[in-house]
């Protein structure tokens, strides 16, 4: 292979034929780059490569070691998968705009410095973009532009950081850099909007459920994952981040529990399931570190496998609305087989992938005394077996048969989910080799008795209260509904704010000019009274007496001149 | 939001049959059953030497008790919470 060549660079380049292959062929070139960009990063190994200085900067394309392999490979595996996942469609923009989306977040997790990253930040904007645009609805337009809105400001604000800190330091590495000074702050910030920090976070859960069937899959796994990694990279340790990262596992769930789209309960659930991520990376140890990559290397899989799922149902049903739906797994039983695989390794439990993964981040946070949080994370953990573990599969395949009859999902989707569940479950049942992945050597066994008894115990429990509200009737019903989230803010208040101030700007203007104008026609009014045709001063002589005394002038002239 | 369906077909005469969870006294069943093994967990933690970190977590059947109540606790405020942020469906179109 090439040397020194980004292993994401590899899906970036050579995505210009995409548009030109026809149906199957397409394809097939599409599942081979995923392939190439592995070989590649296989055949390079750790260390750094790609060093090229442009305008007195070093920049490093590539820095693979043990914390940016994990993101890396699950980037390339995901990216591999979803291609089968999308190949009943025939949509040449969506297949380009993935692979590259794709190879532009294999790119960023591999960058050693700050500008580079800040380059394939905003490359994994623009392209993203088009996976929402791609539903070709006014909708998704509308949805697709406060996406890009926002995305893209977090590529400016990351840039401004940057050359803050490049200013103050000289340096562009990328490594540890904490929230020191404001140029870090900013980095933060970026970093931040990415990863759906709370009231930063509403992108997620506007954009994706808007976005195409195939297009959800790909977005869920690539722009917020790079995000936890950036944050690992440079902030672990900070903090802060643990309260943040324990806000984001409780609020999304309360929001999850009263949503009707089902895609959307995902979208919320993806963001608590970054909130565990986060305390890892806050913890900062290197059990709560290892969670964190081993977190999102599972996360990917499972939440992926749940979107599959979902989006199986839209394309057969054409609605993901648990209003909607309802005992489809008379029609889609495979698919409602796949849901529940990743439903049981989001609930982590044992046996499933989130077990092996979550329990390094629980681990991490108990060891070190924090037990408010570890008590918060219990929680969350709970809440998600209720509104994704049961919620999303109840209401989909159970609860009250919709009468919806269709068929299975079609085959490369079954085969693209077959490929994820049984990831989900090799991981939980052997997690070595993913162990063996993580940046640090792992010192926890997870299938103690204490462990797998009380983790039965919490999930259980928590469905138990699930079956007794339903059937008390005290769980509230699906309803066809918006509920408001911080959106609300620049979807509502601000555009009602600025139509407010354009309204009374508007009456102040107008009376502003009609002052000015009445002002200025008592002026010309003034002006009209001295020089009109009545005016003192306007007078006309006769043209005769003109001659006179421009001939007095003249002769006036003369004189003098002879004199 | 409601796209084109691709593969919904009307109920052919062999789907009016009748599934196993169709009938009340199976989802019964499953009910019943799900208690049973919650009562078998929260006794088990009498029978074996737990591993805690924290205090309270030597109470018998904490984590189960934990959980019942916070996801009960969970969607009864979600609840609430629906009563002010609940709002048209097409509400920002």
């Amino acid at each position: 292979m090439i040397d020194g060549l980004s292993p994401g660079l590899i899906l970036i380049a050579f995505a210009f034929p995409i548009p030109f292959l026809r149906g199957n062929w397409r394809h097939a070139y599409m599942l081979a780059l995923p392939v190439l960009g592995g070989w590649q990063l296989w055949s390079l190994g750790h260390g750094v490569y790609g060093q090229v200085e442009i305008f007195g900067y070093a920049l490093t394309l590539v820095r693979i070691d043990k914390l940016s392999v994990v993101f890396g490979a699950i980037f390339l595996l995901i990216a591999f998968i979803n291609v089968i996942y999308g190949m009943h469609e025939r949509d040449r923009l969506q297949d380009t705009a993935s692979v590259i989306y794709a190879g532009a977040g294999i790119s960023a997790v591999f960058v050693g410095d700050l500008i580079t990253l800040f380059i394939f930040w905003e490359l994994t904007a623009i392209t993203s973009v088009f996976l929402i645009w791609a539903r070709r609805t006014e909708r998704a337009y509308r949805a697709g532009m406060r996406y890009l809105i926002v995305q893209v400001g977090s590529g400016v604000i990351l840039l401004a950081g940057v050359i803050l800190h490049v200013r103050a330091t000289g340096s562009i590495a990328f490594d540890n850099l904490g929230v020191v000074s404001p140029a870090t702050g900013l980095i933060f910030i970026a970093f931040g909007i990415k990863c759906a920090f709370p009231l930063l976070h509403n992108w997620l859960q506007d954009a994706y459920p808007e976005a195409t069937v195939t297009g959800t899959v790909v977005l869920s796994a690539f722009t917020t994952k790079l995000a936890v990694y950036a944050l690992a990279r440079g902030y672990a340790g900070t903090e802060v981040l643990i309260y943040i990262g324990a806000v984001m596992t409780v609020f999304p769930t309360f929001y999850a529990i009263i949503e009707n789209d089902l895609r959307r309960v995902l979208a919320y659930s993806l963001n608590n399931q970054l909130g565990f991520m986060v305390v890892g990376i806050g913890v900062g140890t290197e059990m709560a570190l290892n969670g964190t990559a081993a977190h999102a290397f599972a996360h990917v899989l499972y939440k992926s496998l749940l979107f599959m799922s979902m989006g199986a149902v839209l394309f057969r049903t054409g609605t993901a609305k648990g209003t909607d739906l309802g005992g489809l797994y008379k029609s889609m039983p495979l698919t409602m087989i796949f849901c529940v695989v990743g439903a049981a390794s989001i609930s982590a439990f044992p046996l499933f992938s989130g077990f092996v993964s979550k329990s390094l981040i629980l681990t991490g946070t108990a060891d070190q005394g924090r037990w408010a949080v570890w008590l918060v994370l219990l929680f969350a953990s709970a809440g998600v077996l209720h509104y994704t573990g049961i919620k999303v599969p109840y209401f989909a395949f159970f609860a009250q048969d919709s009468g919806i009859r269709c068929k299975e999902a079609p085959l490369n989707m079954l085969i693209a989910m077959g490929i994820t569940a049984f990831l989900c479950i090799a991981i939980g049942v052997y997690p070595a080799p993913l162990y063996a992945l993580l940046p640090y050597e792992v010192n926890l066994e997870p299938y103690t008795a204490t462990h797998v008894i009380t983790q039965l115990q919490l999930l259980l429990f928590s469905a138990l209260a699930f079956a007794v509200l339903i059937r008390t009737g005290l769980y509230p019903p699906e309803m066809k509904s918006t509920n408001l989230d911080s959106d609300w803010l620049y979807r509502k208040v601000m555009p009602a704010a600025v139509g407010r101030f354009m309204e009374v700007g508007g009456a102040t203007r107008d009376r502003v000019l009609a002052r000015a104008q009445n002002q200025f026609e008592r002026f010309i009014a003034t002006i009209y009274r001295h020089h009109g045709p009545q005016g003192a001063l306007a007078r006309t002589w006769p043209t005769g007496s003109t001659v006179l005394w421009v001939a007095v002038l003249l002769a006036a002239t003369l004189i003098i001149f002879y004199l | 939001m409601t796209d084109t369906p691709n593969g919904q077909q009307p109920p052919s005469p062999g789907e009016g049959k009748k599934y196993w969870l169709d009938q009340r006294r199976n989802v019964e069943k499953i009910f019943w059953g799900l208690v049973l093994v919650c009562a078998a967990l929260g006794l088990a933690d009498f029978f074996y030497d737990k591993h805690t970190q924290f205090a309270m977590e030597e109470i018998p059947a904490i984590y189960g008790l934990y959980g019942f109540v916070v996801c009960v606790g969970l969607v009864l405020g979600a609840k609430e919470l629906r009563k002010l942020l609940k709002r048209d469906e097409d509400y920002y179109d």
